[in-house]
């Protein structure tokens, strides 16, 4: 039914979001948690920066992302250099502009649960004899847990759906950066191509109606798991 | 003895909580005064969750906050256990969990517990609970679990902050016998903050007195009742008189126990108690009558022959009560019964300081919810002499200022 380049595409989309979810995730706890709980000089400019992918227009996001991880930028030879890690035209870049402009949306669903924890349950913990760490293991993160699943499902969503960061970024190489969207893109270009696309299209909303629907019924199971239902 | 010493200033936008005790350590005290005195503010500058501005916060030999050698002890090494107004359960965890919680963290002091998990759930009667979730919980289930979460972190000081506060009036009776237990079964020192004066009389071995972010008084709890500060723990909707006394004998025949107090008895519903259990119990000022001679025909048993020490006109208040007289009549060496009766009656009595009358008390009046029981450790010290409850001849009493 589906073409082996076809689903070459699909299986390298959900590869990539899933790189882009599982490196992205500690790192926006650790955002969310600066801006949610922590008063420091330039914090307004923190979250100006962590926005920026919802407001700028994607292609404008890839490019920085060439300037700063081509092999000639500043972040992107040191990777090179070091770890021989080359991230332009790789599927390792296309996981990271998938993230990068997924983190946004991620860091504001956690930002919502964590501001939403109640302080005196934290408080009441610390007295009981748990120490900051283990106060927040034990108490914050099980009770962000339902803003989290949803704030993971809506950025893998997006990161699925990325085409100007990563085009720009990784360019649509076959078989290594042509996610889903660039393949529809590329299929389109094509005179015969529309059949194809149209298949892949399907796909596309399958894949996303499943996740808002996995994100829900997720979602009811954190809630009950943690009492709140 | 330990001690516990709060010494500390702490300014809250316009409020300044200045606060000056220096107690034993033991037993229950209760920090009583109006809403916003600033005795909350006290529990969380000894917990640690707020910091005062200057001052030495003490608990036993364990020092909290020093400013002046620049000590704080971080909240989680305090080894305190607080039960707060609203219980603070942990939703994502089962009650067994939660009850665990302390424990867990209680590291050495857990090895050879004071209170241990068994002895706990059976004297909450948390067994039924064990593994059900906070939220399928009553409030007043919800508070036990929360003391019974305090009680097993093995803390050195139990905080309560009004914790029957948020309980409609079954739920409080229900857990009070509990708090009751909990003070006279575990060697735990407990302070205990409250508006209202049914629980502090009930409750409380010593005092600490809060007005306007000032501690005014405290001490042992006879000790501070008579402070003129003290003035709405003794009268208003709620006035009454606190009695000491022991059981002194049962008549099963009639269902009724002889309790002698100073200087007279008292005829009440049969308590289950041993002879001798010291007991406290309080006398409400409107169950108790005036007769200016003995009198032999009434169905009353308890006379008791004392000398009117105040007359006080009370006004109709928000509780309902309305406009009245308030008799004070001493009837023993330390005892003062209050005694509600209408501005005629007090007329027509020619009511006035120096008369020698009888008080008439009910025996059905004093039901058993007005028996303060104290019994277990408490039963060491006989709290028929007031004085030589806790804190009564040590206890320092300053303003702050």
């Amino acid at each position: 039914m589906l073409t082996t380049a076809e689903l070459e595409a699909l299986r390298l989309s959900l590869q990539v979001a899933l790189v882009a979810i599982v490196f992205s995730l500690p790192l926006a706890i650790g955002t969310a948690w600066l801006l949610a709980r922590i008063d420091f000089p330039g914090k307004s400019l923190v979250d100006t920066l962590v926005h920026l992918p919802l407001v700028l227009p994607p292609v404008v996001i890839g490019y920085f992302l060439l300037v700063l991880f081509g092999t000639k930028g500043p972040l992107g030879g040191w990777l090179y250099e070091v770890f021989g890690l080359r991230l332009v035209f790789t599927r390792w870049g296309a996981a990271l502009a998938a993230g990068v402009m997924s983190f946004p949306l991620m860091v504001r669903a956690i930002r919502l649960a964590l501001e939403a924890v109640d302080r005196d349950l934290e408080a009441a913990a610390r007295t009981l004899g748990a120490s900051h760490a283990d106060v927040f293991f034990s108490v914050t993160l099980p009770l962000m847990l339902p803003g989290i699943v949803s704030g993971c499902i809506v950025a893998f969503a997006a990161a699925l759906g990325d085409f100007g960061a990563t085009i720009t970024f990784v360019g649509n190489v076959q078989g290594e950066t042509q996610t889903l969207s660039l393949a529809i893109y590329s299929l389109t270009q094509s005179p015969d191509g529309d059949a194809a696309a149209l298949r892949l299209v399907v796909i596309s909303l399958v894949l996303a109606v499943s996740a808002l629907f996995a994100s829900e019924l997720l979602a009811r199971r954190v809630r009950r798991f943690i009492g709140r239902q | 003895m330990d001690r516990l010493l709060v010494n500390t200033r702490r300014r809250l936008g316009s409020f300044e909580l200045r606060c000056d005790i220096d107690l034993p350590l033991t037993g229950l005290t209760a920090l009583f005064g109006a809403s916003g005195a600033g005795k909350s503010t006290l529990i969380n500058l000894v917990a640690g969750l707020l910091r005062p501005d200057s001052g030495r916060i003490v608990v036993g030999d364990a020092v909290f906050y020093d400013d002046a050698r620049r000590i704080e002890l971080p909240v989680h090494r305090r080894e305190l256990g607080i039960v707060f107004q609203d219980a603070r359960l942990f939703p994502h965890l089962s009650i067994r969990r939660n009850l665990l919680f302390g424990f867990k963290r209680a590291g050495a002091r857990a090895k050879t517990p004071r209170a241990g998990v068994d002895a706990v759930v059976a004297l909450l009667g948390l067994e039924p609970l064990l593994e059900r979730r906070p939220n399928t919980l009553s409030g007043g289930e919800k508070q036990r679990v929360a003391l019974g979460r305090a009680l097993l972190a093995q803390p050195r000081l139990l905080l309560m902050d009004e914790p029957l506060a948020s309980l409609d009036a079954p739920r409080k009776a229900e857990v009070l016998p509990y708090i009751e237990r909990l003070r006279d079964e575990f060697d735990l020192p407990i302070l205990y903050v409250s508006h209202a004066v049914e629980e502090v009389l009930r409750l409380a071995t010593a005092l600490v007195l809060f007005d306007r972010g000032e501690t005014v008084a405290a001490g042992s709890l006879s000790e501070v009742l008579d402070h003129p500060r003290a003035a709405p723990l003794r009268g208003g909707a709620a006035a009454g008189a606190l009695v000491f006394g022991h059981v002194q004998q049962h008549d099963p025949r009639y269902a009724l126990s002889t309790l002698a107090c100073e200087g007279f008895t008292l005829r009440v519903p049969q308590v289950d108690l041993p002879l001798g259990t010291p007991v406290r119990l309080r006398i409400p000022a409107r169950e108790v009558a005036l007769a200016l001679s003995r009198p032999s025909d009434v169905s009353i048993t308890n006379r008791i022959e004392g000398t009117v020490e105040r007359l006080l006109e009370r006004r109709d208040d928000a509780a309902g009560t309305a406009a009245h007289s308030e008799a004070q009549v001493r009837v023993g060496p330390n005892t003062v019964l209050a005694v509600a009766v209408t501005r005629e009656s007090a007329e027509r009595l020619a009511l006035a300081p120096g008369l020698r009358l009888w008080c008439l008390v009910k025996s059905v009046a004093l039901h058993a919810d007005a028996l303060a029981l104290a019994h277990g450790r408490a039963a060491a010290r006989p709290v028929l002499q007031p004085s030589s409850l806790p804190a009564a001849n040590d206890a320092r009493v300053s303003n702050g200022g």
